[in-house]
């Protein structure tokens, strides 16, 4: 249950995040036609999808919006955002500020409190200790050189980003990426520990003091090190990287790590020698394909796989569903399930099998770990297997290479 | 209605923990100190009060590495005063003498506490209940394992909890000592932006302690990382394998 604290501070002067919503231009050009609570995933369980808040804003009943605790049920998929016919920003801006107000108010699920602290403090949403991030590197099978301990310039800063670097299943991909990068001679080098939380869906999820905090930590450290340019596999971290972190003074050239590869997909062709013999779909990650347009570069590394049958989802490039862990969506996972009893990585993983895929490409560390897991609970799996780009690609190349 | 909070800080589990050279403690150097879950609760629950009733909420702590943001925090979170008290002891300070030290702090004031509320324990020492000592040395009343508190006309009504699942309500005259084992509701999210406000408009005052009594702790004579299990047994192999191994030794053991 969540504590209301302090709401009728909302019904005496606004805050500052309060009268920012109210006075935001762009709401203005709102028709209310409804579509993005339509095509909200969880719209069908939230009290005020972006229409409904709007509608009350003009109805000068703005405050009843901050009785209903619904709005942790927005994963910011960015559905709504890009479907708006009146292109109002409102993943980023309307409902994160909205999840700012209720942050600020003192009505956080539990779950997403920890995860903020645990950012706060560590530098990372999972809790561990900054010392263990390069800890992935020990099982890569090939040097990872870290800046700062083993170089100090390099062509690639790699930012490894939480969870890849954390999550005991989502790191595996970190470590394909490695010897993929090994094997097309990139001069690359991670942070290490000194690589903080980007910060992105914290953001997302209403804390964008953190997210500032985070982003100067960050910016700090590059400032350090020589480099030409930012991947990542993270597309959270490279949205954060590419369109965030610019207006705080932080700019740098990033690109998605399949952005990357794709690039190099003729030096990397001739490695690709080992048939990966899979009906295979691709699923968007929201952050790579509708936040930012990244759509066809993964699609063609999956196509230059030999054997590979690459089919599309039902829902796919800009009306991709989301997997649930964005804008705080994978520290509310109780949350979510008490007001839905769903996941909508179920829902994704039976996409998959009604197209009897026998893998599961995915571009994104919250991705495997929530596919996986969602194939624990979804009935007649058999077979369904979840696979990073990097890691079918690695399948194709084989380990000895 | 006057709370006095006062706080420690533990060694923080999540980062490594280094036995000192003397083989009897950890290498405190080597530590990050985190503030102490329960006092954590103490606090919360004290904000709980005041915002309730109304009053004044002093959080008192021990200069350690990271004290600061502990206050910092305390003062966002609505603390109206908190005070570092400021000596070399970090690698030296024990739960005694941290009593003692607040005792002292009291006394040097002209009004005392309604209500002192500290964590129930301290994860760091094997007596690090601050509570009982308090109690004894200002002569007040003291409940343990306080998981609720209730306040009306100056009467407070706590649920403290026994062994086996029991509960347990008092009804306490002020003043009184509550060690908190949980505040009615858990610790509150303190957002950057509040914290950074507090770090800008909040002030901490500093208590100098002079000389440091250190009797009366647990003595250790040896500390060392938990020994292994000689039973302990590594299985290797694929699922498949690793099954089929331990159900043979479940039937060996005569479990199955
Ligand atoms: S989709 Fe855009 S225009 Fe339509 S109701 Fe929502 S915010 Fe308004
Ligand atoms: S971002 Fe996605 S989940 Fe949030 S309101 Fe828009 S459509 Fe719904």
């Amino acid at each position: 249950m969540l504590e209301a604290r302090s709401l009728n501070q909302l019904s005496g002067m606004p805050d500052e995040v309060v009268s920012s919503i109210i006075t935001d231009p762009a709401l203005r050009s709102c028709i209310q036609c409804g579509t993005c609570g339509g095509v909200c995933p969880f719209g069908y369980l939230m009290d005020y999808p972006p229409v409904r808040v709007i509608a009350a804003l003009r109805a000068d009943v703005f405050s009843k919006v901050f009785t209903s605790d619904t709005i942790w049920m927005c994963v910011a998929c960015s559905m709504c955002s890009t479907s708006c016919p009146a292109q109002i920003p409102l993943t980023a801006d309307l409902m994160s500020r909205l999840k700012e107000e209720m942050i600020l108010q003192g009505s956080v699920p539990e779950e997403l409190q920890t995860a903020l602290e645990n950012s706060q403090r560590y530098g990372n949403p999972l809790g561990e200790a900054s010392r263990k991030r390069a800890d992935w590197t020990r099982g890569a099978g090939v040097p990872v050189p870290i800046f700062g301990k083993d170089v100090t310039q390099a062509d690639v800063l790699w930012f490894v980003g939480d969870y890849a670097s954390y999550h005991p299943r989502a790191l595996r991909a970190s470590q394909a990426l490695a010897r993929l990068l090994r094997l097309l001679n990139v001069d690359f080098a991670i942070l290490g520990n000194e690589e903080s939380s980007d910060g992105d869906s914290q953001r997302l999820a209403g804390e964008h003091g953190l997210f500032e905090l985070l982003a100067e930590k960050n910016g700090r450290v590059f400032k350090k090190y020589k480099f030409k340019q930012i991947i990542t596999t993270d597309p959270h971290a490279f949205n954060a990287l590419k369109n965030e972190y610019p207006l705080a003074g932080i700019s740098y050239p990033v690109q998605h790590s399949t952005q990357f590869l794709y690039e190099r997909i003729d030096q990397l062709k001739p490695f690709l020698r080992r048939e990966v013999k899979a009906r295979v779909v691709y699923h968007d990650p929201c952050y790579l394909g509708r936040a930012n347009g990244i759509y066809e570069e993964p699609r063609a590394l999956l196509k230059a796989i030999p054997g590979l049958t690459l089919v599309e989802l039902p829902h796919h490039h800009k009306t991709s569903l989301c997997c649930g862990g964005g804008g705080g969506g994978m520290w509310l996972d109780g949350f979510q399930w008490e007001k839905s009893h769903t996941r909508l990585s179920e829902w994704c993983v039976q996409e998959a099998l009604q197209l009897k895929a026998g893998v599961m490409a995915i571009a994104c560390p919250y991705e495997t770990p929530r596919f996986e897991d969602a194939i624990k609970i979804v009935s007649h799996t058999d077979g369904l297997a979840i696979k990073d780009v990097c890691e079918l690609l690695l399948e194709s190349v084989g380990t000895e290479s | 209605m006057k709370i006095l909070v006062p706080i420690q800080l533990v060694p923080d589990l999540v980062e490594e923990l280094v036995i000192a050279q003397d083989g009897k403690r950890l290498d405190l150097d080597a530590t990050r100190w985190i503030i102490s879950e329960f006092d954590d609760h103490a606090i919360e629950q004290a904000i709980l009060l005041k915002e309730k009733i109304g009053g004044e909420v002093t959080v008192i702590a021990p200069d350690f590495e990271g004290t600061e943001d502990v206050l910092y925090q305390a003062l966002a979170k609505g603390a109206d005063q908190v005070v570092k008290l400021s000596g070399d002891f970090q690698s030296e300070l024990n739960t005694h003498a941290l009593a003692r030290l607040v005792v002292h702090y009291l006394q040097t004031k002209s009004e005392r506490p309604d209500l002192i509320l500290t964590g129930v324990q301290a994860n760091s020492s094997l007596d690090g209940s601050l509570g009982p000592l308090l109690a004894a040395y200002l002569d007040l009343p003291f409940v343990d394992c306080v998981a609720q508190t209730e306040i009306e006309d100056q009467k407070i009504t706590v649920r403290k909890e026994y062994p086996g699942g029991l509960t347990a309500d008092w009804s306490v005259a002020l003043p009184v000592v509550l060690g908190i084992q949980a505040a009615n509701t858990p610790p509150r999210y303190v957002p950057i932006s509040k914290m950074r406000l507090a770090m800008k408009t909040g002030s901490i005052a500093t208590e100098e302690v002079g000389e440091l009594d250190l009797s009366g702790a647990v003595d250790s004579t040896r500390m060392y990382t938990p020994e292994a299990d000689q039973r302990a047994q590594m299985i290797d192999g694929d699922v498949d394998q690793v099954a089929e191994k331990l159900v043979a030794l479940f039937k060996e053991l005569g479990v199955l």
